[in-house]
């Protein structure tokens, strides 16, 4: 283990969290909260102080092997979320240490869910802040990190590799680098974009910007008690519309971009993630049209529910825990479908559930022809045979780790189906799931220790379960 | 710039590793193997394509419409040639192949411009070429070639007690009475390109520019003892063996090879007349011993086992009188260990073909878009050589040399008229067809006009 080189991202990373505070303390600045402002520069201070304290003496040995990705990774997330709440901590705003932290680990891995009853109560420089927590988690610090500094040759590729979502991650241009400020162009573009029409529906630049980092970091925050239901229908479109873009895989607008449309439209997850919303809002759409006045608003609603979920944002313009059983049912089943491998969304991924339904297609293939050479395929390409297993071998983890956090959080004794989308919600980083922690309602009844579990489920879950679980195995820390 | 590699062996790896580190390289490695790919990929900041380096789809997927140059060092010939083809019909790109079989190598002359061939590399050929350097001329530090070979930049460091101690450059030829000419001198940390009154010290680093006829007499004249080996022992009858071998006889070397296949030592009997060739295991002593290892002047090994090379030449290296003695290792590995053991000289073919190719695309990336026909850079990194062929009369032709008005730091070290090499002084002249020789400090010069000073 590389100690040196894993303290010395751990400072950059912290030298760029203080940045991006400074943009919330811009925030204070703009709406006169002094009271807060001094809390966020002693945060942004904390941070350059550790964070110097690391990075003023480069390391000689800059390598870094998949270990050290890992870990560092993890760390940083870690590290990121400590030093994150410690604004709401600190002003008070949020009274208890473990909530903020939860707070702050459901920004940065944009899940959404939060323990806050009245979110208005909160000052608009900690909302920014808040919100802002979305927008860096959603395409990753590290990946920022490696677009932003020359770091060592190829070996930052296993940052990313642990940082990114999907059962393969590679390469769109040969350098790393420039590989991370594409992903990062494409990611900022997008996020102006869905700015600029929000501002144009009527919104203020603060709301817009808010609104915006949730959406793009598919995270969920909102920033009015009422969530989206009170905005315009133009808005809730947008809204819709962009959750939907940030689920793809990046790399597919990267084609785009590069005018190779037809290789982008080729994409199998991209044709089954298309498939799966329009499918999932036809069904909901007939099952649900009783709710509404017309046609039009029961498509509406139904269209951003399942973009929400599906991207694992979490926003909601209805109370969707009032719908019926079959429409909430399916809401539950695409909480773990996710989205896109590559996107800023997280659950399973869609590629991975393609690649497994194709291992059992295959599966059963070999047992009525048991000798049968059959290979899987995805976009007319092999699939190698490390990557099914590793497929295989997640869903199994994901499922051992969602079972055992919901025997934990049931000791606070709620109903099943509070416990069991919580888990589920915060495991894919969604946010809001049903009953007691519905659209309407929050995480805060838990007790401390649910929270903390829930906190590790969301890191779990945004991390894709190995860089956090390799922390908690005594092999990784000897040298 | 953009390069494809095809082929992630250990020469594809070095190339990978080298370019990848480059800020304006993009690399894409395209290997049938996975499992090397990943690990190309892991280890250096290049991009990966699982495939065969002659399939069309793959080719397209490592972007070859928007290369500029296609390597194919896979360990078969024929893929080589044959992605080299592709890579020149689908993305009109240059194209770099490794070639083993000598019969090859002739043939692809044919039709080389159809492949778009800017170089071929054979690795036993490169062995060969720098294992004969060693031998031939031991002294030198490094040689560049210019004029096709005809020309050579030789490096060497001035002995203590040497002639050119206090001496002055522009009395060097009457002095010497040989035709030389100083392109460079490293002292301590800097470069110069010296004037003709920059005065010479013990231990600077002394690059010279001269026809190969003139360096040996050169060296003879100063006392450096360029010590040529007058024998030579080969174990391991390969093609290596065969290249040095010619290169060597060439050069008036007796050579011995020892080989234990009989077809092999056959072949070779009527490949190389005048060599001797024995019928034996290099590996038993006493076949050495008979054969006169004690009073060889120099031991080559150069089988396909590593280790028997290593042994075999520490065998000798303890039986001979201060003889030259090269080994040849093929895993890149161990260097460090092997490094460490009392051999005189190691050579690694498959770091040679790396280099060689390395030392060619630098070159050709700092050549596109200009005049250059080889480009070098000599004292340590810090000047360039540059070939210019002069198509056109210009400014600089038709005017004796002293009375051009060059830049500073400029030196014209050659010119080659019709094959035959000028040592420039001030009254040559320089003609429309020559090809020039220029040795700058300056970087990027694209023309000959470019090394005058701006009227």
């Amino acid at each position: 283990m590389n100690y040196r080189m894993i303290g010395y991202t751990l400072g950059w990373v912290l030298n760029i969290e203080a940045i991006c505070l400074m943009l919330s303390a811009v925030t204070a600045l703009v709406y006169g909260e002094i009271f807060y402002l001094k809390y966020i520069a002693l945060c942004i201070g904390a941070c350059v102080v550790f964070g110097v304290a690391l990075t003023h003496r480069a390391p000689k040995n800059k390598a870094m092997y998949a270990k050290e990705g890992f870990v560092t990774v993890a760390l940083s997330w870690i590290v990121i979320s400590i030093f994150g709440a410690l604004p709401f901590f600190l002003s008070g705003a949020i009274p208890d240490f473990i909530d903020a932290f939860f707070e702050t680990v459901s920004g940065f891995t944009t899940t959404g869910a939060s323990i806050l009853r009245d979110v208005e109560a909160l000052p608009k420089c900690l909302i920014f802040w808040r919100s802002f927590t979305h927008f860096i988690g959603g395409m990753g610090v590290l990946v920022f990190l490696v677009a932003l500094l020359p770091l060592s040759g190829g070996s930052n590729l296993y940052l990313i590799k642990a940082e990114s979502p999907g059962p393969s991650v590679s390469k769109i241009v040969p350098k790393v680098r420039q590989t991370a400020k594409i992903f990062y162009g494409i990611y900022i573009s997008l996020t102006l974009l869905q700015v600029i029409l929000l501002l144009l529906g009527g919104m203020d630049l603060f709301e817009a910007l808010t609104l915006s980092f949730g959406t793009a970091g598919t995270g969920g925050f909102s920033i009015l008690n009422s969530g989206i239901s009170t905005y315009s229908p133009y808005v809730q479109w947008v809204i819709t519309i962009f959750m939907v873009i940030f689920g793809v895989d990046f790399s597919l607008y990267y084609l785009i971009l590069t005018r190779r449309v037809k290789d982008a439209m080729r994409s199998e997850e991209f044709r089954a993630y298309m498939l799966i919303i329009i499918s999932a809002v036809a069904v909901i759409v007939l099952n649900c049209r009783h709710l509404f006045a017309g046609l039009g608003e029961a498509l509406r609603h139904s269209a951003f529910q399942v973009a929400s979920i599906m991207t694992t944002t979490g926003y909601a313009t209805t109370d969707f825990d009032l719908w019926p059983q079959l429409s909430k049912t399916i809401l539950v089943v695409l909480m773990f479908i996710g989205a896109c491998a590559g996107s800023t969304g997280g659950g399973i991924k869609v590629s991975r559930i393609l690649i497994m339904l194709k291992s059992i297609g295959r599966e059963i293939k070999v047992a009525a022809h048991p000798k049968a050479t059959a290979k899987i395929t995805m976009n007319s390409r092999l699939v190698e045979h490390e990557t099914v297993r590793s497929v295989n071998v997640y869903i199994g983890i994901m499922s051992i780790i969602f079972f055992s956090s919901l025997l934990v959080v049931s000791i606070d004794n709620m109903d099943f189906t509070t416990n069991f989308t919580a888990v589920a919600a915060t495991i894919n980083n969604i946010g809001p799931g049903f009953a007691g922690v519905g659209p309407t309602r929050n995480f805060a009844d838990y007790s401390m220790l649910s929270k903390i579990v829930f906190s590790i489920n969301m890191l779990i879950g945004r991390l894709e379960i190995y860089p956090m679980l390799l922390l908690l195995v005594p092999r990784t820390w000897k040298r | 710039m953009k390069i494809i590699i095809v082929g992630s062996g250990k020469v594809g790896q070095k190339l990978a590793q080298e370019f990848g580190a480059e800020k304006d390289i993009d690399v894409t490695v395209i290997d049938i193997n996975p499992a090397t790919v990943s690990d190309t990929v892991g280890q250096y900041d290049v991009m990966g394509v699982v495939g065969s380096g002659t399939n069309i789809d793959i080719l397209n997927e490592a972007d070859i419409s928007g290369a500029d140059l296609l390597i194919a060092v896979t360990g078969s010939d024929e893929i080589n040639l044959m992605s080299c083809l592709l890579a020149k019909k689908l993305g009109n790109c240059q194209t770099i192949a490794r070639i083993r079989k000598p019969e090859y190598a002739k043939s692809v002359n044919v039709f080389k411009d159809d492949l778009g061939l800017a170089m071929i590399i054979n690795p036993e050929q490169a062995a060969a070429r720098e294992i004969a350097r060693v031998l031939r001329l031991p002294s030198a530090i490094q040689i560049d070639t210019f004029a096709k070979g005809r020309v050579e930049i030789l490096k060497f460091r001035v002995p203590e007690g040497c002639v050119l101690h206090d001496l002055k450059v522009m009395d060097i030829v009457s002095k010497l009475n040989c035709d030389v000419l100083v392109c460079g001198v490293e002292r301590a940390d800097e470069a110069f390109i010296p004037g003709g009154h920059f005065v010479l010290k013990e231990g600077d680093l002394v690059s010279i520019v001269s026809s190969i006829q003139n360096c040996s007499q050169f060296f003879k004249k100063i006392g450096i003892k360029t010590s040529r080996v007058k024998d030579t022992m080969i174990v391991g009858g390969g093609s290596t063996a065969y290249y040095l071998a010619v290169q060597l006889i060439q050069s008036g070397i007796d050579v011995k090879i020892i080989d234990k296949d009989q077809k092999r030592c056959d072949e070779l009997c009527q490949l190389l007349p005048k060599a001797t060739i024995i019928h034996g295991d290099g590996a038993d002593n006493w076949l050495l011993l008979e054969e006169g290892i004690d009073h060889a002047q120099s031991f080559v090994s150069l089988t396909n086992i590593d280790e028997v090379n290593v042994l075999m030449s520490l065998y000798a290296k303890s039986r001979m009188q201060g003889g030259k003695i090269v080994t040849k290792i093929d895993r890149i590995a161990y260097d460090e260990i092997i490094s460490g053991l009392d051999l005189d000289t190691t050579v690694y073919p498959k770091d040679i073909t790396a280099e060689y190719i390395i030392k060619f695309i630098r070159a050709m990336k700092n050549t596109i878009g200009s005049n250059v026909e080889t480009m070098h850079m000599i004292l340590d990194n810090k000047a360039e050589a540059l070939e210019f062929r002069i198509n056109d009369n210009s400014p600089v032709t038709g005017i004796s040399i002293d009375k051009l008005s060059l830049k500073k730091n400029i030196l014209i070290a050659c010119i080659n008229r019709n094959g035959s090499i000028i040592i420039p002084r001030g009254r040559d002249v320089i003609q429309k067809g020559d090809t020039v020789v220029i040795v700058t400090t300056h970087k990027g010069f694209e023309d000959i006009n470019d090394i005058l000073e701006k009227a």
